[in-house]
């Protein structure tokens, strides 16, 4: 008798190849965020498996601040004709003309304008009912209580005290219009599945993840890349230092981390013994303004 | 922190019980002993005073809404992950708050091993009980019950046998035989992970041992195919003009190239010519994995059907009966319409008779009750519009279970067993 039994990944693949068929099947017009992070990556990848040897059945969006990494408008490009998907890039034109900036505006103005801001836009603009995100629960607490389809109303807004119940892998896709859902097909996978996905699946990511010498100045408890177009802070010098992105944000708010993995191997090994989490480099997270109340008012 | 090697299997692991008894707590518990919370996360809830887990209000590690930590409540499920070099865990921390049932159901839907809290100073109460009904209804496998608060208690084996003997005849009635109980303090982290000083008169696993000794396997890949068209797959592409495939994730059983199958409800035969996946085609495939299915010849197959072997089909039928577990705030009642999902099929129904209401605390049946209020179950009689291809919930958790929809809402309002 042969074993049928699937690995903790090969199952966690199969219910995110599921979550975005029904999407799919139930949904007038979905569509699949597209960050150029990792997670944004393993679920491209996830969507190519969903449906082959058919084509993506949805456009991929990138919601772009102005502020990210050379290296992600570099990689974006490539990795998205290499698959053959289509994609929109959306920005707050009107934001980032007027000058919109963290340093001056504060972090979570510009992130409102600019993330959340842009990303309803976006998602009005092309009346899109459903859209997929690769966000995790294992990322962050109030994540943790996030349900795969997160419904939310016709402000984007997510009510965590009044969530839809979940039942089974039975997914209650009906809405009014206006509605919408948001659609979290890895909900299930941690940091570390993510990493031994990339490594078993030979998914390309942007090579900021691996590390090399970059240009980096100490602020606080943070080390901020000093790559063009980053705005550095009086007497600040940068220095070159061996260091990696475990997240990609902004450049402005993303921290690097000292590190010498170069190889996924390294990565995973780094990941497997790391004390802190990853969401700590990302600046937006610290606010008095908490994921959880971006969520509330239409974030991802 | 975590586990590098993938080949390790997944347990769904899920806490209930009544309010305060101590499931936010184990669960943090189980977190920090295992390593399973960054440093930056564990400070996020450091107190002013008392160092490692004393320093920690180890709830606030899981309840994650500014509202649950405002009120030392849960509210809605969370999910948390770890993992030891054998598994990864799953789990879902359930609210114990009776308003919040719709939650409890919702986290325990999808769980392989439930572990029931028990606060020993107050042993089994009324929420234990329904908690523990509606684990047995959904059929999960395993149940695991830690009788927390210990330290309160001065560590009592007295105390925690008279329990386990009051759960272990509650749970007897509904046909649970396999008890595990654990006399654990999560606050002080007496058998979670380590045995602690305090319990030499217990002899059997801690909780950790325990959730790692359970054997996961569901074996559903042993039971009749059921294969829920999700999407039929017409690309239409230069490449592929006329190809027409059905994607689906295989619900329970395997199918081989060359099977003879049939498509319900309309009962169409045809053969398996191909099992495609992005890694190319295999000769095989089992429950739970996600494929495409092309058959030998041209048959009318769409979203909402099911493709099964032609010798091993399920009930296809217009009236059912099921065990329901009510969320709605507007009560069920007789002659309503509503929406059900099953499987991947969206059919109208009308309630045509509640059978019974279930009483928790006695496990009666009140066969005058005329409605289902909210967090009430009973068992129902439905009339479809058009048919389901269905098993047995006993037989066949995927093709068993339904859930209810409010037509003008558009609420999730009812889970249902099929019986
Ligand atoms: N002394 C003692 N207190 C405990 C123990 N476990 C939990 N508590 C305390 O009991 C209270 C409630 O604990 P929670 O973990 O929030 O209970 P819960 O079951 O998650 O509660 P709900 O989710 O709201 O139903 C907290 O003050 C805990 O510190 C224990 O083993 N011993
Ligand atoms: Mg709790």
């Amino acid at each position: 008798m042969p074993q049928h039994k699937l690995t903790q990944l090969q199952e966690l693949e199969s219910e995110s190849i599921h979550i975005m068929r029904e999407v799919v099947a139930e949904f007038r017009n979905p569509v699949m965020m597209y960050s150029v992070g990792k997670d944004s990556s393993v679920m491209l990848h996830l969507a190519r498996k969903a449906f082959y040897p058919g084509p993506l059945p949805f456009t991929l969006l990138h919601v772009d601040t102005g502020y990210k990494f050379q290296e992600m408008y570099e990689f974006r490009d490539w990795y998205v004709k290499e698959v053959g998907a289509k994609l929109t890039v959306h920005r707050n034109e009107d934001a980032i003309t007027k000058g919109m900036n963290p340093h001056e505006f504060g972090v979570a103005r510009c992130c409102g304008a600019l993330k959340t801001g842009a990303l309803l836009e976006a998602l009005e603009k092309g009346g899109f009912d459903a859209a997929f995100g690769g966000a995790r629960r294992d990322e962050e607490r109030s994540r943790a209580k996030e349900r795969v389809y997160s419904m939310r109303d016709s402000f984007g807004q997510w009510d965590p005290k009044n969530q839809r119940p979940e039942l089974w892998n039975l997914y209650n896709g009906r809405i009014h219009d206006g509605e919408s859902v948001r659609v979290f097909p890895i909900s299930n996978w941690t940091e570390m599945d993510v990493w031994s996905y990339i490594k078993e699946e030979n998914i390309p990511i942007v090579p900021l993840y691996y590390a090399k010498e970059r240009p980096m100045v100490e602020r606080g408890n943070h080390l901020i890349p000093a790559s063009e177009g980053q705005l550095l802070l009086e007497g600040e010098e940068p220095k070159m230092v061996m260091s990696r992105f475990r997240t990609l944000g902004c450049m402005p708010c993303t921290g690097a981390v000292r590190s010498s993995a170069t190889t996924i191997e390294e990565i995973i090994e780094e990941a497997s013994i790391a004390t802190r989490s990853e969401r700590e480099t990302r600046i937006i997270d610290h606010g008095s303004n908490s994921m959880e109340d971006k969520k509330k008012e239409g974030y991802f | 922190m975590s586990n590098s090697d993938q080949n390790i299997e997944l347990l769904r692991l899920v806490t209930v019980g009544s309010v305060d008894d101590g499931k936010s707590t184990l669960i943090g518990r189980l977190l920090y002993d295992t390593k399973g919370a960054f440093e930056d996360q564990l400070q996020a809830v450091r107190k002013e005073e008392g160092e490692g887990a004393d320093g920690i209000d180890l709830a606030q590690l899981t309840d994650g809404l500014a509202a649950e930590r405002e009120q030392g409540i849960t509210i809605d499920v969370a999910y948390r992950y770890f993992a030891t070099p054998k598994r990864k865990f799953i789990m879902a921390d359930c609210p114990g708050h009776e308003q919040y049932t719709r939650n409890m159901v919702t986290g325990s839907s999808t769980a392989n091993v439930a572990v029931i809290l028990i606060d020993a100073r107050k042993g089994v109460l009324q929420q234990t009980r329904r908690h523990t009904h509606i684990i047995s209804l959904l059929g999960l496998p395993h149940l695991v019950v830690a009788i927390n608060k210990m330290d309160l208690i001065d560590y009592d084996e007295a105390t925690f046998l008279k329990i386990k003997e009051e759960l272990t005849e509650f749970c007897a009635r509904q046909g649970i035989h396999d008890l595990i109980c654990i006399p654990v303090s999560a606050l002080a982290g007496d058998m979670v992970v380590d045995r602690g000083n305090n319990m030499d008169w217990y002899q059997g696993h801690t909780v950790l041992e325990t959730l790692e000794g359970i054997d996961v396997n569901a074996h559903i890949d042993e039971c009749d195919f059921r294969f829920p068209v999700q999407l039929v797959s017409r690309p239409q592409t230069t490449e592929l003009p006329d190809f027409r495939g059905f994607m689906g994730r295989i619900a329970s059983g395997t199918i081989k190239v060359g099977d003879e199958i049939i498509q319900l409800p309309a009962g169409k035969k045809s053969t398996i010519k191909e099992i495609i996946t992005f890694d190319g085609n295999l000769d095989e495939a089992f429950a739970p994995q996600s494929v495409t299915l092309t058959l030998e010849d041209e048959i009318d197959i769409s979203r909402g059907d099911t493709i099964v072997h032609a010798d091993k089909a399920p009930q296809t039928e217009k009236e059912i009966d099921a065990i329901v577990c009510w969320m709605g705030e507007e009560p069920l009642s007789s002659r309503k319409k509503y929406f059900i999902k099953h499987t991947t099929n969206t059919v109208k129904a009308m309630v045509s008779e509640i059978k019974y209401r279930t009483d928790i605390n006695e496990l009666t049946q009140d066969e005058s009750a005329d409605e289902l209020a909210m967090n009430e179950i009973g068992k129902v009689s439905l009339k479809l519009t058009s048919p389901l291809t269905f098993d047995r919930y006993a037989d066949n958790r995927a093709t068993g279970s339904f859930i209810i929809i409010d037509s003008f809402t558009n609420n999730t309002v009812g889970a249902a067993m099929i019986c």
